[in-house]
Parts: C-alpha cells; structure tokens; sequence
C-alpha cells in the first residue's frame, strides 16, 4: 500500500469513529418532512397572495390606481360606481385608533401591575380572566356591542349622541378585544427582565414606581412595542365587530359617534352578498383585500426593525 | 378554595341564571291544516327577497311540520341575488319582490332554466322613522327629494318647515334587493336612482335597528318588518297627490296605498319541479291567507287567488311536459 492509501483509509476510520457508525436515514426523513412543514407556510402566503393578485390587476385594468388612491368617495356596487379607498382606509384607521386608546394603556397598565405589583395570588386569580377574555370569539364582542353598549353604556349611561352604528362602540369594544394580547406580550417582556437591574435600582434607593416606569419599562421596550403591534394588526384585521356594529357607509369624517365602514366590513359585506363572479363589484372584493394585505406587511416590516434596532440581550 | 377558582364560579353561575331567565318561551303560529295527502320528502332550496322571506319561512316551518322528510332551506340574498342562483340553478324556488327583469329573463334562458312565476301575496313598502321623528306624513315629492341620486338633504325640516328640525340619517336596502329597485323606480323615477350616504343592507332588521336606535332615522322596507316591530318604529303615511295613506293590510290590497304597492311572486323551475317542490307550492297556494297572517304580510285578493292557482297548475301542466318521471 502506498502511503497516500494508507492515510485516506486511517482518515476514512477516522470520520467513521467520530460519525455515526452508519448513515440514519431516519433522522434525514424527519428533517425533510419537518422542513416541508414549515414550507407549509411559505407557500400559503404565496398562494394567498397570488389568488389576490390576479383579480387584483384585472380591477385595476379598469380602475387606475390613481382614482383608487386619491378618489374621495367608495360607492362601487351602486349605479354610478366609484372607487375612492380612502373612506375605507379612513374608517379601519379611526376604529384602530380607538381601539388603541382603550388597549394600550388598560393593557400596559395590566402588564405593569402583574408583573410588578402584584402578589402571586392576585395574579394567579386574575391571570384566567384575561385569558378568558382573549378567548371570547369576535362575533360575541360584536353583538355585545350593537346592542348592549351602544344603548344602554354609550346612549344610556353615559348620554353621548351616538348612531346605531358607529365607531366609538365598535373602537371601544375592539379595545377590549386586543387588551389581553397587548397585556400578556408586554407582561412576558417585562418578565424578561433581568431581576439585577431591579434589585441594583432598589438598592440606590427607587420606589417601584420608579423602578417600573425607569427601569423596567424601557428595558423591556421592543417587547412592549412587539405588543403594540401586534395588537394594531389584529385591530386592524378585525372584521366581525366593525362588521356588526360599526356600520355601512364608507365616511371620510374623523368623528367617531358616526357610522365607519373598514376593508374589512367590506369585504365581509359584499363577499357574503351576491356580486356576480368577475365582475367589477367582485373584483373590488381582491382590490380591497390587498391594499389590507400590504398596509399589514407594511406594519409587519416597520415594526421588525423597530424591535431589532432596540432589543438589548442580557447576559 | 381559592381565589380564582371562587371567582370563576361566580361568573359562571351568575351567567347560567342571566341566560335562564333571558331564553323566552318560542312563538308559536297556528295555521291553516289542508293536507296534500301522504307526505312528501326530498329538499327544496329557496332563496331571494328578504321582502318574502317571512312568508316563505312560515310556510316552510309549517310544511315541514306535516312532511317531516322534507327539507326547506330558505334564505334572504335579495331579489337579484335570488334570481342569479336560481337561473344558476342552484335554487328550486326564487323568492321575488318585484318580477324578473330583461337581463335576468336572458340569464335564465342561457342557463336553460324555464320558470314560472306565481304571485303568492302583495306588499307595501313601509316609510318607517324613529320613534321619536314624530312625521306623520310625507308626500311622493318629499321622499324623492330626500332619496334621490343628486340629494343633500340633512335635515328634515329642509323638507318641509313643519318638519322636526332633525339631522337626517338614512338607512334601506342594498343594490342586490328588489325593494331597492321598486322604490327607486316609483320614488326617483329609475331604478337604481339613490342617492349614496345611507347605510344599506340586504337584511331588513337591521334596518330596523338602525332606524329605532338613531333619532333622526329613517328607513325603508316591506310591511311585515314594521308589524313585527310597531313598538320600535313610527310609520310615516304616504300622499301621491290624493291625500295621506296609511299602509296597512286593506289600504295594499284594494289599491289605495300608492305607488308602493306591489305584488310578491315565488318563481318555480319547470325543469326541477320534483313532488317536494309541487306538494310545497300546492300548499303554499292552497294557504297563501293563513300563511300570510301568520308572516304579517298583506295576503292576496281572492282574484289574485284564483289567478295564483291557475298559474301554478299551468307551471305543472308544463313541467310534466318538460321532465321525465322522478322517483
């Protein structure tokens, strides 16, 4: 044997010590079925946003961009159509913001308190609540606020001149709907916090006010913001609340006692009515469901950096 | 026990006894009992106006009742949504308040669907506000100048100056319904001719919600819905020139009620008229008036009847013609 065989064999036994002592075609079929899995979900974004696309360009063969942008007025099934978005972009953005306004400071004030002040019974009993509450289904929180809060909290109880429909009640309820996600997001983020930092500002001597406002808060800050937005995209996506009780009649105003129709209650509205299939009123369903689709990934892609640019790892 | 699990019992508890005391008795509604003989099974699927909706489910209930083996499934797309599937061939029975147009006559012909079309009650489109909008009458001219394609109208008293000085606040029925295009075409003058700021919808109740949840509402639709619901709605009386009508079960029959009277039709495939389907409509014909008074829908004259039953045996007369035997 010459010496190169020689020193190809000894490094072949080698490999063969430190690898397995036969290849496992098990391992690598497992590999393979669970990345397939996980292609699953590549390729249902990609179908999705393929089944939009082509109905989509076809609505703007007829329809330029430009009208859809900056158009003023959405009125496309009735005899005269136009096909202004900005109504309905307008009526999804004041029923989001309401929803913050109720989210953000009921579920970052929960936050705080659960993982700051509360003793651990409090928090073991008010903990299932809010899980209970993320778990109401939509249509429920819809229903409950067209015919409860409107009337009775909204008209009633609290004398403000409001429509049947409207967007302060849809908001409000809305708000509910996201608090327990922004509140159990924010809350983890919180808990992430290393407990040094709050021992060290207690050590010189902070309240736990100080320390839960100074401290912590803008330790766990990307987390905070992951909550925020995550609950703006569910606010924004949400469909049956606005659907029920926020209204029909796409509005350009800002004053939320009266009706708002988003995307979605659009959608929503004219898929289960009956357009004729391919028709210009069908096709606004798609248009409408991608303009959805980008503000959303535009959300998503903002929201990423965001958190990259501020998250700090701890040791 | 501690403290959440006290709390959980608590909600819970407190839920169950709310949600006793809330389920109220079910409404029954007797009804006529002419029997068409043994019973029936098979499906019948019916779809289109939410106008006919109530007459068509209460005779559906009812026709279920006798024929246990059959299967009625209405719904309430509207008058042009319901004729779209029916010429698609998807429903046995359009419900329509209003008759087939042009452009539908040539869907139907192009999907070789050969109807028949049957009046089985009238209606007359009541002018509803809230109960508060204290409006007792308005003339054809005031609800065309409300309604119209080109209207601003937003406050009532533009209207008229002896109206409440109230801010407007509409609401109707979408484009797919037939109420929307028999009141445009009567009010405006064309069907379709509406102005756009008003909240539409195919389904009538939440017209109601609206209409008795905001003060200055104002909505419009078929009759039965303000019978259904007189406690939440005012009706307003309508003048074409010869004084003030109220609508009302006599005022639509004998003609009175103008121009929104009209009469209301289930439409028949030929091609699918299976025994469910001839034993449905033979009832539905043979009890047009109890059915009628039980869905508070104005009932046919005994003319109309007459005329209704002649239709229905020439739809059958026709049918066997067209269809071979079916088990």
């Amino acid at each position: 044997m010459d010496p190169t065989q020689a020193s190809s064999q000894q490094a072949a036994s080698r490999t063969a010590i430190l690898g397995a002592a036969r290849p496992r075609y098990g391992e690598k079929l497992i590999r393979v079925i669970l990345f397939a899995f996980a292609l699953v979900s590549v390729l249902t974004t990609t179908g999705i946003i393929v089944s939009l696309l082509g109905n989509t360009i076809d609505f703007f063969d007829v329809v330029s961009i430009w009208d859809y942008i900056t158009g003023g007025e959405w009125s496309p099934l009735f005899s005269d159509p136009k096909f202004g978005v900005w109504p309905l972009v307008n009526g999804t953005l004041l029923v989001t913001a309401v929803a913050l306004v109720v989210a953000i400071p009921l579920g970052l004030g929960t936050a705080i308190y659960l993982s700051e002040y509360a003793s651990r019974r409090v928090r073991k009993a008010i903990k299932p609540f809010l899980e209970l509450l993320a778990g109401i289904p939509t249509i429920v929180f819809g229903y409950f606020a067209l015919t409860y809060f409107t009337p009775v909290v909204l008209k009633q109880f609290l004398g403000i001149e409001v429509g049947s429909f409207n967007a302060l009640s849809a908001g409000i309820i809305m708000g509910f709907m996201v608090l327990p996600t922004i509140a159990s997001v924010s809350e983890d983020g919180m808990s992430a916090v290393p407990a040094s930092l709050r021992e060290g500002a207690y050590g010189l001597g902070a309240s736990k006010l100080q320390v839960s406002l100074r401290i912590v808060f803008p330790a766990a800050l990307s987390g905070i913001v992951a909550a925020i937005v995550l609950g703006v995209s569910r606010a924004i996506g949400e469909t049956m609340i606005v659907l029920i009780a926020g209204g029909q009649i796409p509005n350009t105003g800002i004053d939320p006692r009266e009706a708002f129709e988003t995307m979605t209650a659009f959608i929503a509205a004219t898929g289960k009515g009956d357009v004729p299939t391919g028709s210009i009123g069908y096709q606004t369903i798609f248009a409408v469901g991608f303009t959805l689709f980008v503000i959303t990934l535009l959300l998503n892609a903002v929201s990423i950096r965001f958190v990259r640019k501020y998250r700090q790892v701890y040791e | 026990m501690n403290l959440s699990r006290f709390l959980i019992t608590v909600v819970a508890t407190a839920t169950v006894a709310v949600g006793v005391t809330a389920c109220g008795g079910s409404d029954t509604s007797s009804s006529a009992s002419t029997d068409a003989g043994a019973a029936v099974s098979g499906s019948i699927a019916i779809d289109g106006s939410s106008t006919v909706f109530p007459f068509a489910q209460a005779a559906a209930e009812e026709f279920q009742t006798k024929n246990p083996d059959a299967k009625v499934t209405v719904g309430e797309s509207g008058t042009g949504g319901g004729f779209e599937k029916f010429c698609n061939g998807e429903i046995q029975i359009a419900d329509a308040s209003r008759s087939i147009k042009d452009e539908e006559i040539a869907l139907c012909k192009k999907g070789s669907i050969k109807y028949s079309e049957v009046q089985i009650a009238n209606d007359g489109i009541a002018i509803v506000t809230n109960k508060d909008l204290k409006i007792t009458c308005m003339t054809t001219d005031q609800l065309k100048a409300l309604w119209n394609k080109t209207s601003t109208v937003s406050n009532y008293k533009q209207l008229d100056p002896s109206f409440p000085d109230v801010k407007v606040s509409l609401f109707g029925p979408g484009t797919d319904s037939g109420t929307f295009d028999f009141f445009t075409e009567k009010i405006n003058g064309k069907k379709g001719d509406t102005r756009k700021d008003y909240q539409p919808t195919e389904d009538d109740n939440v017209t109601v919600q609206g209409v008795s949840g905001e003060k200055g509402g104002l909505g419009y639709f078929g009759l039965s819905y303000y019978a259904d619901n007189t406690d939440k709605l005012n009706l307003v009386a309508v003048n074409d020139g010869s004084g003030c009508v109220v609508p009302s079960a006599a005022t639509v029959q004998d003609g009175s009620y103008k121009p929104l009277s009209r009469p209301l039709f289930m439409y028949i495939n030929e091609a699918d008229f299976t025994p469910a389907v001839k034993a449905f409509m033979g009832y539905v014909v043979d009890n047009a008036d109890a059915i009628a008074k039980n869905a508070k829908i104005v009932a046919m004259t005994p003319a109309q009847q007459t005329e209704a039953k002649a239709a229905l045996s020439k739809a059958e007369a026709g049918a066997s013609g067209a269809t071979t035997t079916t088990g």
